[in-house]
């Protein structure tokens, strides 16, 4: 038992809070949040140089190796500084997508591109029928001579304009909900037939409806064995949830940091309001909100890799409730605290709250996951 | 980062789980599983179990007796003894007198007390609270006066937890109504046999007698029963305060009224099914029980840093307010889980030994009759030990600094 970072990843944390903090402030955030990409390519070069893009890729294909635990200790300044770029659909999510597949030479080649920094890609796998269902998958890939034809709708796909690559998940046999007879391509964003219905959601992140019109993939493209990528797709979604816990606690200390400052110095009837107990109370709930959150994107880390499914899913089920629990009561009452200019565009604070609203969305929201952890357990 | 224990601390829970089957007696293990009333001799039975392996001062260190462990084993100590259904430690005692007198006392009141606290024969009891002084405890008003070699004390102690078992109680008294509020207080033994002291009972909201009144009228009380320093008490009691706070969390209590909740779900049918796969309460347990996960890892993160640093910090605040409010969900689910049967009110049903009138059909299973009982007492958790608005008070303060 043992909570502390190695001194390896505590570096590899400050490599990266040293860089947003001195290069992602609130104004540069808001530009790229303004721009037409949504997402800044020089930073995307940047976090290449710093190492940040190969952290979980395989040394053979050029990275560096390291798991879920380097990726908590550098997810919480993500979050905190508000990253736009796709490195939790990237770097994280579709890294774990390929890694499981690095003996072939498509996703070899990918995989280093990916962590050069030389190339996007991102899973689009959640259907637009499917709420967070991951075994609803209706897109169909039907073998054509040489080629698959991939024909369907990907709902809400994050970074997907933003790819070079879309990890697609189509069925090769089976109905809608078979845990078998998925496969999974790799599908040049440029491919005729793919559509892209892009735009920003709620908290300025960028994500598109991905429609797929008799697009054509040669064979080499299928990643892994015809119908039997579903696994390695939840691993991957799974690895992916336990960055987005993380990505997430960085906010939620954000939040608290910052409405401790405001109550600290906003005076009203002659005094800080962070002298009136209604107050200290409901910040002293916050900061409990937030250790029970810290210590579940502990456990989401050290157990999304398990390798017995069902006690990997429970505890990122179990992770997942209260991250998203945590997550709304802090953002909330930081908004609450805040007053007025809480409610501002102006002030990060928004930003935060609006980040974590998200994040409640994603990956299945805490019901979705109370039903499964309870699913999980009964009779145990 | 791991969160498994080491090797050591592993195999240190099988030897406490070793022990606990072999030394802890059924009957009274079945009772604390099923959430009957333990009495003064079920208690005292396991600390003289406890005492002859070597365990009767946990938390102590081997110059005093203790069997040294560090907070982690304590942990795991008091974790597989309460999933076993071991007696709760009392206290007051081991917990709470010891550590002040190992810290605080002479050398004679040391040898007088502690081997006797280790060994189960001295019950004690706290003389903390007062009617007038709750969460501002300074403001007791209990009067000491040196009359030759004797405190001669009156006043009013409450909410003074099974005094009516005790032979000894730590009590904070005025000895200088004129000094600032902490400055003038100091802390005494008091044999609760001297004249002059009165036990009164006080019935709680379940029915049960628990607590007292405990009335000082011209109790004499020698010198050499004083800790410390004449008006310096505050400090040795807010050094007691401080170890009341290990192992507040309770999880292994929790995890094993979580069990107990889940075997009655299991029973109970709605519709025909286990309550148990209603899917809202199903959701009720699971949240309850991830929120208990949280505070676990929460509790090993805290123990974890106190490895590097000991002293039980503020942070012990965030577990007790987690941990009462979890363990009263788990009680008021109990009582939900038995619908109309949490309504039959017999006090005596609470005790072990109650069967049921052999003339009538039981009304209800047999288990429901605590629950109602059960979850009232458990609204005592966010109250005692500092209420929770006061560990807010102390995260607010200490923690984020307002």
């Amino acid at each position: 038992m043992n909570f502390e970072f190695s001194d390896e990843q505590r570096q590899l944390h400050d490599v990266v809070e040293r860089y947003l903090g001195e290069q992602y402030g609130f104004d540069r955030y808001q530009s790229i949040k303004r721009s037409e990409a949504g997402w800044d390519a020089s930073v995307w070069r940047a976090l290449a140089d710093l190492g940040v893009l190969a952290i979980t890729v395989p040394a053979a294909q050029g990275g560096l190796g390291f798991g879920p635990v380097e990726t908590l200790a550098m997810m919480g300044d993500c979050g905190r500084s508000l990253l736009l770029e796709p490195l939790l659909g990237s770097a994280v999510i579709a890294t774990a997508a390929l890694r499981k597949f690095a003996g072939e030479t498509a996703a070899a080649e990918l995989l280093t591109a990916l962590a050069t920094g030389e190339k996007i890609a991102v899973l689009a796998h959640h259907e637009s029928d499917a709420r967070f269902e991951n075994r609803r998958v209706s897109t169909t890939a039907r073998r054509i001579g040489a080629n698959y034809r991939l024909d369907g709708h990907k709902g809400v796909v994050l970074h997907a304009a933003a790819a070079d690559v879309l990890l697609v998940s189509a069925r090769t046999s089976g109905e809608a909900d078979d845990a078998d007879g998925v496969s999974m391509f790799l599908v040049p964003r440029s491919a005729p037939g793919l559509v892209l219905d892009a735009y920003p959601i709620v908290d300025g992140r960028r994500a598109a409806d991905v429609y797929l019109k008799g697009v054509e993939v040669p064979a080499a493209s299928r990643v892994g064995s015809e119908g039997h990528a579903l696994g390695a797709i939840e691993a991957a979604l799974d690895i992916g949830l336990a960055a987005l816990c993380a990505d997430a606690v960085g906010v939620m200390q954000a939040l608290l940091d910052a409405t401790v400052d405001y109550v600290r110095q906003r005076q009203q009837f002659g005094q800080p309001i962070g002298r009136f107990q209604a107050l200290q109370h409901r910040i002293a709930d916050m900061l409990v909100h937030l250790e029970q959150a810290r210590s579940m994107s502990y456990l989401a880390a050290l157990r999304c890799t398990d390798e017995n499914v069902d006690e990997r899913r429970r505890a990122l089920s179990a992770a997942k409730v209260v991250i998203g629990q945590s997550g709304r009561f802090i953002g909330q009452q930081a908004v609450q605290l805040h007053g007025g200019i809480g409610m501002t565009d102006e002030l990060k604070v928004s930003h935060w709250f609006k980040r974590l609203t998200a994040d409640q969305l994603m990956f299945g929201d805490s019901d979705t996951h109370l039903q499964r952890y309870a699913a999980l357990t009964r009779g145990r | 980062m791991r969160l498994e224990f080491t090797d050591e601390e592993l195999s240190f829970r099988e030897e406490v789980r070793r022990f606990l089957r072999e030394r802890l007696d059924p009957n009274i293990s079945e009772k604390v599983l099923n959430g009957y009333e333990l009495g003064r001799g079920d208690y005292l039975a396991w600390q003289r179990s406890l005492h002859e392996r070597g365990w009767g001062g946990i938390g102590w260190p081997v110059e005093f007796g203790g069997p040294g462990w560090n907070s982690v084993q304590q942990y795991i100590f008091e974790e597989e003894s309460a999933l076993a259904g071991a007696p709760r430690l009392i206290p007051f005692g081991v917990k709470m007198v010891a550590p002040v007198l190992m810290t605080f006392g002479s050398a004679a009141q040391q040898q007088r007390f502690l081997p006797k606290i280790s060994a189960g024969e001295d019950w004690w009891c706290q003389g903390y609270s007062e009617p007038g002084a709750g969460s501002d405890l300074a403001s007791l008003k209990t009067r000491a006066v040196l009359d030759g070699d004797c405190y001669v004390v009156n006043g009013q102690k409450t909410w003074n937890t099974m005094g009516q078992y005790a032979d000894w109680i730590f009590c904070l008294v005025r000895t200088d109504p004129l000094a600032k509020q902490q400055s003038g207080i100091t802390f005494l033994l008091i044999d609760m046999k001297s004249p002059g002291i009165t036990v009164r009972p006080i019935t709680l909201l379940d029915g049960g007698h628990e607590v007292n009144e405990v009335w000082f009228e011209n109790v004499r009380v020698p010198v050499e029963n004083r800790i410390g320093d004449e008006n310096r008490g505050w400090t040795y009691a807010k050094f007691l305060l401080g170890h009341e706070r290990t192992n507040i969390a309770g999880v292994g209590i929790a995890k094993r009224e979580l069990a107990r909740l889940k075997r009655i779900a299991a029973r109970e049918r709605a519709h025909g099914r286990p309550l148990l796969e209603d899917p809202l309460f199903a959701a009720q347990i699971a949240q309850v029980e991830i929120e208990l996960w949280a505070l676990e890892i929460t509790n090993l993160r805290v123990l974890s840093a106190e490895r590097r640093s000991p002293a039980a910090g503020p942070e012990a605040s965030i577990l007790k307010i987690r941990g009462t409010e979890i363990q009263q969900s788990i009680s008021e689910l109990m009582m939900r889980a038995v619908g109309p049967y949490a309504l039959p009110f017999r006090p005596e049903a609470i005790e072990a030994g109650w069967q049921f009138d052999p003339t009538h059909e039981p009304a209800g299973p047999r288990y429901a009759s605590t629950l109602a009982a059960a979850y009232f007492n458990q609204r005592k958790l966010s109250i005692f030990g500092g209420s929770n608005e006061i560990q807010k008070n102390i995260i607010s303060k200490l923690i984020i600094g307002l």
